[in-house]
């Protein structure tokens, strides 16, 4: 049997496959039943400094390519969130599941400030939001757009926290290296690509958009090749590791995006067919992946595209 | 009826409009839905109103039996002969007819999922015994209808302006203890269906549950529906049940 475990930062985690933030991590009861369906780590839905509604109905829907969503970073706010975070902890710790507590503001300091709020329930890891595309009409231009501004956010959670920091980078920009580059330099531990790429459905017979907020995020496969090639750049430019997030829906493409660089992946809308059972699927599809392709572990198809290309394998 | 956008959202033409009573109203729609069971919902869009989740009246033609209770309800409770609604789905589990003898629970505007179970059931040939609850006369609906069909109606309202005065729950009790029914099916406020609940359990009758909630994806994504987790631990369900994916019936086994 191909050996799924692995090594991230100073966690090891039973499987790569890591619950995607903003699908299903709103209570410890729904971020445990992904654990018992094998998902290897957990990222909580984005907590902000105070509660907030989301945006109206419609706010998600299944087409042809995946999902596109709109939800507006509906959260309790981060003090209500770190009593969720505790018991997600006590649920998901039995279980031999690391928690990632996932986070956003609505500027650099507040990003500080949010963080070390969040820290108090000891997550194994803070997953910085800098990237969500669905708020830019409250919050301006996503912090992920320059180097400088995602740079900035990290400074800030660096000095707020002690614990592991990931910052999630958004795909849809011309210099992702150098973004990657910026935030390791401010000390982020590892990297999350990719947020949902920015998108709209217009509906013919109604001339108008769908969703509520008018765009929203797309994921699913129509994003598959978008995230494969963000986290294959940002592999190259820097050496921390990556959490690749983006369409994965079957083990094969969790081979995928192993080869293509990361160390863990991230699963969210692939939920949408069978609910979290998917987990067990991936994780079954991969291991006979590994089995019938000669891999003994995670570790040697990470990043082969890229010896591959370098004629070192 | 048009498909557009891939199948995503079906834009209906509204056909006739039939008022069930002070707040309520049945939507004739111009087409089919196809491949769907009674007790799934659809989600409903009006272009720059809103989405909301509704149960089926009819599948064929589509028929959706609307409450009027919010800004999104009393649009789609406005619409006029001609006027397009949208709809996706269908969604989630939907009842599934169990043995052949049923008996039936609506309280207030959860009577909306029983006339097409009831059709379903009485197509087969099935007995169906139907109790509808409401707070006063004027909040009970298909009550002709349902007795049309074929279907034995009893009701209850809290105020006994209609029927038996009390709870639907001591209908349905006075039911099971004449002919005990091969499962009991329910839609209705929280506080009726763990009532029934109890009930079967206590005369082993299988039951099937819809539940209602906060729907938002409606995708089984955002987490929004989840039943809430002492109703869970009451009714033997693993913690973390989602109305919209793994609902919106609980399937209940009694024994």
């Amino acid at each position: 049997m191909a050996n799924l475990s692995v090594d991230f930062l100073d966690i090891r985690l039973k499987n790569p496959l890591v619950l995607a933030s903003g699908v299903l991590g709103t209570s410890a009861t729904l971020m445990a039943r992904c654990a018992r369906e094998g998902v290897g780590a957990i990222t909580s839905k984005s907590a902000g400094t105070e509660a907030r509604d989301g945006h109206a109905n419609p706010v998600a829907m299944a087409w042809q390519g995946g999902v596109i969503n709109a939800i507006g970073l509906t959260n309790p706010g981060c003090h209500a969130e770190v009593s969720v975070l505790i018991e997600s902890k006590k649920q998901l710790a039995p279980l031999g599941v690391p928690l990632f507590a996932s986070i956003f503001a609505p500027t650099a300091e507040a990003f500080g400030e949010v963080a070390r709020v969040i820290a108090e329930a000891q997550p194994d890891l803070i997953e910085v939001n800098i990237s969500c595309p669905n708020v830019a009409s409250e919050f301006g231009t996503p912090f992920s757009a320059t180097a400088k501004s995602a740079a900035e956010v990290t400074h800030h959670v660096r000095r707020a926290v002690d614990l592991p920091i990931s910052i999630k980078l958004a795909p849809n920009v011309y210099n992702l290296a150098e973004i990657a580059r910026a935030v390791v330099a401010e000390g982020a531990n590892a990297i999350t690509a990719i947020n949902t790429v920015p998108g709209m459905l217009i509906d013919a017979y109604a001339a108008k958009p769908i969703l509520k907020n008018t765009t929203g995020g797309l994921s699913g496969p129509a994003i598959k090749p978008v995230a494969l090639r963000a986290v294959w750049e940002i592999s190259q430019a820097v050496d921390v590791p990556i959490i690749g997030t983006g369409g994965i829906a079957t083990g094969i493409d969790a081979a995928e995006m192993i080869m293509a660089g990361a160390t863990l992946v991230g699963v969210g809308s692939a939920l949408v067919n069978g609910g979290p059972s998917v987990f067990g699927k991936i994780n079954t599809k991969l291991q006979e992946f590994m089995r019938s392709q000669g891999y003994q572990d995670l570790e040697s198809m990470r990043g082969l595209v890229h010896r591959r290309a370098n004629g070192t394998v | 009826m048009a498909q557009c956008n891939q199948g995503l959202m079906q834009a209906f033409k509204l056909q006739k409009k039939v008022q069930e009573n002070e707040k309520t109203t049945t939507l004739w729609l111009d087409g089919d839905l196809e491949n769907v069971s009674p007790g799934q919902f659809v989600m409903a869009w009006l272009p720059g109103v809103g989405e909301k989740p509704f149960s089926l009246h009819s599948a064929k033609p589509l028929a959706l039996t609307i409450c009027a209770v919010g800004p999104v309800s009393r649009a789609i409770c406005a619409l006029k002969p001609g006027d397009t609604l949208w709809i996706r789905g269908p969604f989630g589990n939907g009842f599934s007819l169990h043995g052949h003898n049923h008996l039936l629970v609506g309280g207030g505007y959860g009577a909306a999922p029983l006339r097409y179970l009831a059709d379903e059931a009485l197509k087969r040939g099935d007995s169906v015994r139907v109790c509808l609850g409401a707070a006063s006369a004027k909040d009970l609906m298909l009550i002709d209808e349902l007795s049309k069909m074929g279907a034995s109606v009893f009701v209850s309202t809290d105020d006994g302006s209609q029927g038996v005065k009390g709870l639907v729950t001591a209908v349905v009790l006075e039911q099971i203890e004449a002919n005990k029914p091969d499962c009991l099916y329910a839609c209705g406020p929280t506080g009726m269906l763990m009532a029934l609940w109890k009930m079967c359990k206590a005369h082993e009758i299988a039951a099937q549950l819809s539940f209602e909630a906060l729907t938002r994806c409606g995708i089984g994504l955002c987490g929004a529906c989840e039943l809430d987790e002492s109703l869970c631990a009451r009714l033997g369900l693993a913690a973390g049940w989602l109305v919209c994916h793994d609902g919106p019936v609980a399937k209940l086994n009694s024994e």
